[in-house]
C-alpha cells in the first residue's frame, strides 16, 4: 500500500511534464487549430539551448536559459508562422505535411551542430537532493518542474483573461471575422499566439534537461504526447489540458507501477482510445447558444 | 462619404456583382434591397473588405479604401454589423465591447457607456457570455459593438432577421435615433420593406448583382419596385 502511495507524487511528475509540452500546444493547435508537427523541435531547441548556455552559466544554465529559451523558440516559431504557416491557414493537411518537413529538417540542423549523441546537462546544485513524502522521495528537479508548470499555468491564466491582448486573442480565436469587423489586427494577433506557443515549447524543453539527456529527435518523444494531451483536454481549453496531463501521468505511474513501461504506454494510449471513443471532443467544450 | 463603384465580387468561380455603383452621403440613411441571394451580404462584405473584390472601388470620406484590410476600414469610421447577431460567445457582454474598444484608436471608456446608453437593457448583462444571450440581444450587442467603434458610418446587414418583434422595434428606433439625432450615415441591408419605407432617405434594389433602381424614399411606393421584390 505504501509503495503504491509512492506513485502519487511520480504520476503528479510525470502530469507536470506533459502539461509543460502541451501548454505551448493549447495556443498554436487549441486556440489557432494549426497542427505544428514542428513543435517537438522547439522544445529540441529549448533543451540545446540549456545545454549551450553551460559554458556560460555552468551550472546555473538550465535556470539562465528559462527566459532564452522562451525568446528562441519564440522567435523561431514566430519566423515559421510568417513565413510559411500562414499560407496555409484552413488548410491542416498541407500545414501538417509542411510542419513535419521542417522537423525534420531542424532534426538534421541539430544533429550537424551539435552531434548524433545525446548531451547531459547538469542541474544545478540547489536541485539535488529531495523530499521525503512517506516511504520514497520526490527529487527536487521533479518538483522544480511542477512548479514550473503552475508557474506557466498561472501566467498563462493570467495573460488570457486579465490582459488586453489575452481578451484579443479569445476573441480572434472564437470569431475571427469578427474580430477584423471590431478593428483587431488579426494577423498580428496571429503572430503573438504563435510567438507565445513555441516560446513555451522552448521552457518545456530546458525542463526537459533537468530529467534527461538530451538529442536531436527529444522533440520526437514527446510530440504525440502533447497532442494527446491537448485532444483529450478539449481544443483551446486550459484546465482541460491541465486535468488531462495529471490524469495521463497519473494512468501512466500507476500502469507502470503494476506492469512495466512499454506496457504503461499501451495502457494510457487505449485509456484515451477509449475516452475519445464516448468523448470526442474532448473534456471540456465550448458551450454556448452561437456554437450549438 | 461613401463611393462604390463598379464593383465586382466572386466566391471561386462563382460571380455574384457585376458591377454595383453605390454612394451614401453624409447623414444619408441608405437601404440595399433585393431578394434573396442578389448579392446584398456579398456587396457589405466587400465594401467592409470582408471579402476582396475582383474589381471595383471603394472610396471613403476621400480615401481609397479598397486595398485596405477590413481592420483598418473599422479604425477609419466604417462600423460594421455582419448579419446573423455575431458575437464573441465566450467573452461576457462587457468583455465584447472591451476587446473592441481596445482596438480603436481612440481608446475612449465613455464610447462604451454610450454604446450601452443606446440599448440599456444590455447593461444588465454586462457579467453574462454573450453565447447565452437571446438572439434579440445578441444583435442589440452586437450593434453595440459597432458603435464602440465610434464609427462615422455604421453598416448593418439585416439587423432584424430572425428576432423577436418586440426587440426588432427597440433595433429600428435605436437606428433611427442614431440616424436622426447623432447624423449618423447608415448603410443598411433590409428586407423589411415596410420598416425601410420608415427609415430609409434613399434606396438601391439590387438583382442578380446588379443596381436594378434607385432613388428616394417616396419611389419605394412604386409598383415596379414591389414587383422587384415581390419573391
Amino acid at each position: 500500500m505504501e509503495s503504491l502511495l509512492n506513485q502519487l507524487p511520480i504520476g503528479l511528475s510525470i502530469g507536470a511534464v506533459l502539461l509543460l509540452i502541451a501548454l505551448g500546444l493549447t495556443f498554436t493547435f487549441g486556440q489557432m487549430g494549426v497542427i505544428n508537427m514542428a513543435h517537438g523541435e522547439f522544445i529540441m531547441a529549448g533543451a540545446y539551448t540549456a545545454y549551450m548556455l553551460q559554458d556560460w552559466a555552468g551550472a546555473q544554465a538550465a535556470a539562465v536559459a528559462l527566459p532564452v529559451a522562451f525568446a528562441l523558440a519564440g522567435t523561431m516559431g514566430w519566423v515559421l508562422e510568417r513565413t510559411a504557416i500562414r499560407h496555409f491557414y484552413g488548410r491542416p493537411l498541407d500545414t501538417l505535411l509542411l510542419t513535419w518537413g521542417v522537423s525534420l529538417v531542424l532534426q538534421q540542423a541539430a544533429r550537424d551542430l551539435f552531434g548524433a549523441p545525446n548531451v547531459q546537462v547538469v542541474a544545478p546544485s540547489w536541485l539535488n537532493g529531495g523530499v521525503t513524502i512517506g516511504g520514497g522521495t520526490l527529487p527536487y528537479n521533479r518538483l522544480f518542474i511542477m512548479a514550473l508548470a503552475i508557474a506557466c499555468v498561472a501566467g498563462i491564466w493570467a495573460y488570457q483573461n486579465r490582459s488586453a491582448q489575452g481578451r484579443r486573442m479569445r476573441a480572434v480565436m472564437q470569431n475571427r471575422e469578427l474580430a477584423a469587423c471590431s478593428g483587431v489586427a488579426t494577423a498580428r494577433v496571429d503572430q503573438l499566439t504563435f510567438f507565445i506557443g513555441s516560446g513555451l515549447a522552448g521552457v518545456a524543453g530546458v525542463a526537459l534537461t533537468l530529467i534527461g539527456p538530451v538529442g536531436p529527435s527529444i522533440g520526437t518523444y514527446y510530440i504525440v504526447d502533447a497532442f494527446l494531451v491537448v485532444v483529450a483536454g478539449g481544443l483551446g481549453q486550459l484546465r482541460g489540458a491541465v486535468i488531462a496531463a495529471l490524469a495521463l501521468g497519473m494512468l501512466n505511474s500507476f500502469a507502470e507501477f503494476w506492469t512495466n513501461a512499454s506496457l504503461a504506454k499501451v495502457i494510457v494510449f487505449a485509456a484515451i482510445i477509449v475516452f475519445l471513443q464516448f468523448r470526442p471532443q474532448g473534456m471540456f467544450v465550448l458551450r454556448s447558444r452561437a456554437l450549438t | 462619404m461613401l463611393e462604390v463603384t463598379g464593383l465586382e465580387a466572386a466566391y471561386g468561380r462563382a460571380r455574384v456583382l457585376f458591377g454595383v455603383d453605390l454612394s451614401v452621403e453624409a447623414g444619408q440613411l441608405m437601404c440595399v434591397m433585393g431578394r434573396n441571394g442578389v448579392g446584398k451580404t456579398t456587396l457589405l462584405n466587400s465594401v467592409m473588405g470582408v471579402l476582396t473584390p475582383t474589381a471595383g472601388k471603394v472610396v471613403f470620406d476621400g480615401r481609397d479604401v479598397t486595398r485596405l484590410p477590413t481592420y483598418e476600414r473599422v479604425r477609419l469610421g466604417m462600423g460594421y454589423v455582419p448579419q446573423g447577431h455575431e458575437t464573441f460567445p465566450q467573452l461576457t457582454v462587457a468583455e465584447n465591447l472591451q476587446v473592441t474598444l481596445e482596438a480603436t484608436r481612440h481608446r475612449d471608456r465613455a464610447a462604451v457607456a454610450e454604446a450601452l446608453e443606446v440599448f440599456p437593457r444590455l447593461k444588465e448583462m454586462l457579467k453574462r457570455r454573450a453565447g447565452f444571450l437571446s438572439g434579440g440581444q445578441q444583435q442589440q450587442l452586437a450593434i453595440a459593438r459597432a458603435l464602440v467603434t465610434r464609427p462615422r458610418m455604421l453598416i448593418l446587414d439585416e439587423p432584424t432577421e430572425g428576432i423577436q418583434p418586440s426587440i426588432v422595434l427597440e433595433i429600428e428606433q435605436a437606428i433611427e435615433r442614431l440616424h436622426k439625432e447623432r447624423g449618423l450615415a447608415v448603410l443598411l441591408v433590409e428586407q423589411y420593406l415596410e420598416l425601410a419605407l420608415r427609415l430609409a432617405d434613399g434606396f438601391v434594389i439590387l438583382d442578380g448583382g446588379m443596381v436594378r433602381h434607385s432613388g428616394t424614399a417616396a419611389d419605394l411606393r412604386d409598383e415596379e419596385v414591389r414587383r422587384l421584390l415581390a419573391v
